[in-house]
């Protein structure tokens, strides 16, 4: 059973190493230099091949590929997983206004909902402004994100060609793609966010440890 | 579902809400009592010579409340709920920590964070899928999670934002740190559920996904899975709360709590992050030259005194000083307490049980001469981290990068007594 495996120890792991070797991992995102979790590469191995042979309590019933992709929803940093259909910058503007704007204002520009536009070129400023422009770097995500949980009030209610269409708005908002621009799969994860290069890996403890008292 | 109903009336006026809320709390109840003869009896001391009316007349009958709630004498012991928010769906409400007990939050204190709202769940139509990089995708009701082996725990959930960098305003213990509390958690290690499903070689990262409104979305990695992670479907005993994620959530001991993924419906076991907007956009960490930290998930060791503490006011003589400490990190090893400003320091008594990754109460006797000063609490755990002064933080990340802030909290104590926030200007 279970419990005769050794168990593994405060299994942490960076995300450089987890990444090690991951289709599609680009440099300069997560160097792993400075990071305290422990567990290597290696060791996860081990620990994933222990999982593989695990114990069956044969409890649950198989999944099919149709009811995975009914359910299904996660777009990875690529875009790999974007589904068919396209929308446009003007389809979009209509839509925003019709369904986003009651809450994140006629230019994106926030109300009860959060600002959407605005603030490139301030995150080492005194006064950051974090929004999709801004701050978001990957484009595929606003997808994943709006298909999923917006408009607020009616989450999972836009077609594919809707969410496409509006994401190509958030992005013309944002001086991101032009004004006569058509968002599809490739189109979409195309898009170079302004702060992709922005994130770094976790290096906590970063603040200087006193002498443990006595 | 009338926790959904209040919520929506308190859009308009949070105020009218707490109202109402108690109004329904005492219609449950068996006493609906005059408020000003309430007042007059709590005035008047059961006190030698009089015998207290309630030893005169049998009290209520057993059973006539099925599903007990606190005395009405403690009606104002309630979440604390941010008044005049522009909406009430993606919002948090915090533990009344100073007037707690123990290490346990009583399950309807427990702090709220929602994105999309409470869905209301029917647990037998609910399904959790597990698929990607396993074996065999598998589909599982409620009833066959349950078969497998069950653990129970004891661990702390923290809200990442607890407080914001620049939201150390707050004039009590739970305006400051109450998006924090500890419960005791039952369910079924996701070790052993992703051991049913069979991990593919290349795995790394697992994707859970809530199904709430927001279809919250957080990766967490697989050596997390598959060390101390949780699928849990009780707290403190009785099933999940919808707050806390009923009728199945994830619950990862010491990582930031948004990653405990509510109401769990999906489990997508991955070689890469999702790098969702809610690992990206949101609980990332801002640094002064502009870069964000992504993937923080440790919440590291922190304390606070929870009485004295802001509000409340102390008379001279003996006051036991007390409070709560924990570390995502591990075991609380030692919590001092000073009570002149941070010059020297006391280690504190620890009450057993010191659990890993739970909350650990401290206590530390103390008479008070009624001279003004300000009383700090600074923990250390087992990795040997000692819990950084507000300063030493702000020097390394600024004050923009809003999550993970676990600053010491000093308590000014006024001649008269009063307890304030030390972070405010006397
Ligand atoms: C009823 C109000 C409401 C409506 C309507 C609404 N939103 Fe939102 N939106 C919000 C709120 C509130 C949040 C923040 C949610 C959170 O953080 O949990 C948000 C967040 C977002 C974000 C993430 C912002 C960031 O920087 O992280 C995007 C993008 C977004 N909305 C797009 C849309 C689009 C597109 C529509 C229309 C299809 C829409 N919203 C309609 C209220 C609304």
């Amino acid at each position: 059973m279970a419990s005769s495996r050794p168990r593994a120890r405060s299994a942490e792991v960076d995300s450089a190493s987890a990444r090690e070797g991951a289709p599609g991992r680009r440099p300069g995102f997560a160097v792993g230099h400075g990071s305290r979790w422990v567990l290597a590469a290696a060791a996860l191995a081990a620990l994933a091949a222990a999982a593989q042979a695990g114990p069956r309590y044969g409890l649950g019933r198989p999944a099919t590929q149709a009811e995975i992709a009914a359910w299904d929803i996660d777009i990875d940093r690529d875009g790999r997983k974007l589904p068919p259909g396209s929308g446009s910058v003007a389809q979009g503007r209509t839509l925003f206004a019709a369904q986003c704007a009651g809450c994140h204002g006629a230019k994106g520009e926030g109300g009860s909902g959060e600002r959407l536009v605005g603030g490139q070129g301030s995150l080492a400023s005194g006064k950051p402004l974090k929004t999709v422009g801004s701050f978001w770097p990957y484009a595929p995500t606003l997808f994943d994100y709006i298909r999923r949980a917006m408009p607020l009030n009616a989450p999972q209610s836009l077609t594919s060609e809707e969410v496409y269409a509006v994401s190509a708005y958030v992005l013309n908002l944002n001086g991101l793609v032009p004004d006569d621009t058509v968002l599809d799969a490739a189109a979409l994860a195309a898009v170079r966010m302004p702060n992709r290069d922005g994130f770094r890996p976790d290096p906590r403890p970063d603040v200087p440890l006193r002498a443990r008292p006595e | 579902m009338s926790d959904a109903r209040t919520d929506r009336d308190g859009l308009a006026s949070p105020q009218r809400r707490h109202v109402l809320g108690r109004g329904l709390a005492l219609v449950g109840g068996a006493v609906v009592g005059n408020a000003a003869a309430e007042k007059a009896a709590a005035e008047s001391a059961a006190a030698p010579p009089d015998v207290p009316e309630w030893m005169k007349a049998p009290g209520a009958d057993v059973g006539s409340e099925p599903y007990g709630s606190p005395s009405r004498f403690e009606r104002d012991l309630i979440r604390n709920i941010p008044k005049s928010l522009p909406q009430y769906t993606s919002a948090s409400s915090r533990t009344p920590l100073q007037d707690l007990d123990g290490i346990i939050t009583p399950n309807g204190l427990f702090y709220e964070r929602h994105h999309g709202g409470i869905p209301e769940i029917d647990p037998d139509r609910h399904r959790l899928m597990i698929h990607g990089l396993v074996e065999r995708p598998l589909i599982l009701t409620m009833a066959e999670i349950r078969r497998f082996p069950s653990e129970s725990q004891i661990y702390f959930l923290e809200c990442s934002g607890n407080p914001g960098f620049e939201a150390m305003t707050g004039r009590t213990a739970s305006d400051l740190v109450g998006l924090v509390s500890c419960a005791e958690w039952t369910g079924v290690r996701l070790r052993t559920v992703l051991e049913e499903a069979g991990l593919k070689p290349e795995a790394r990262w697992v994707v859970a996904e809530g199904a709430d409104a927001a279809a919250m979305t957080r990766s967490i990695p697989l050596a997390k899975c598959l060390d101390d992670a949780m699928l849990v479907y009780s707290q403190n005993g009785e099933r999940l709360r919808p707050q806390q994620g009923y009728p199945l959530r994830v619950l990862l001991p010491g990582f930031e709590g948004n990653m405990s993924v509510k109401w769990l419906r999906r489990l997508n076991v991955t070689a890469e992050p999702a790098h969702s907007r809610e690992e990206t956009s949101k609980y990332t960490d801002l640094m002064p030259d502009g870069t964000a930290r992504q993937f923080t998930f440790m919440m590291e060791a922190k304390s606070i005194i929870t009485r004295p503490s802001g509000t409340q006011r102390i008379a001279r003589g003996f006051n036991e000083i007390t409070g709560i400490a924990w570390s995502g990190r591990g075991r609380i090893a030692q919590v001092e307490v000073s009570v002149d400003d941070g010059q020297s320091w006391t280690v504190a008594q620890l009450q057993a049980p010191v659990l890993t990754r739970a909350l650990t109460r401290f206590r530390l006797p103390w008479t008070w001469e009624g001279a003004p000063t300000t009383i700090l609490s600074r923990a250390t755990d087992e990795t040997g981290y000692v819990q950084p002064h507000f300063a030493e933080l702000t020097a390394v990340r600024g004050v923009k990068s809003f999550y993970h802030n676990n600053a010491i909290i000093p308590w000014r104590i006024t001649a008269s007594g009063e307890v304030t926030n030390g972070f405010l200007k006397a």
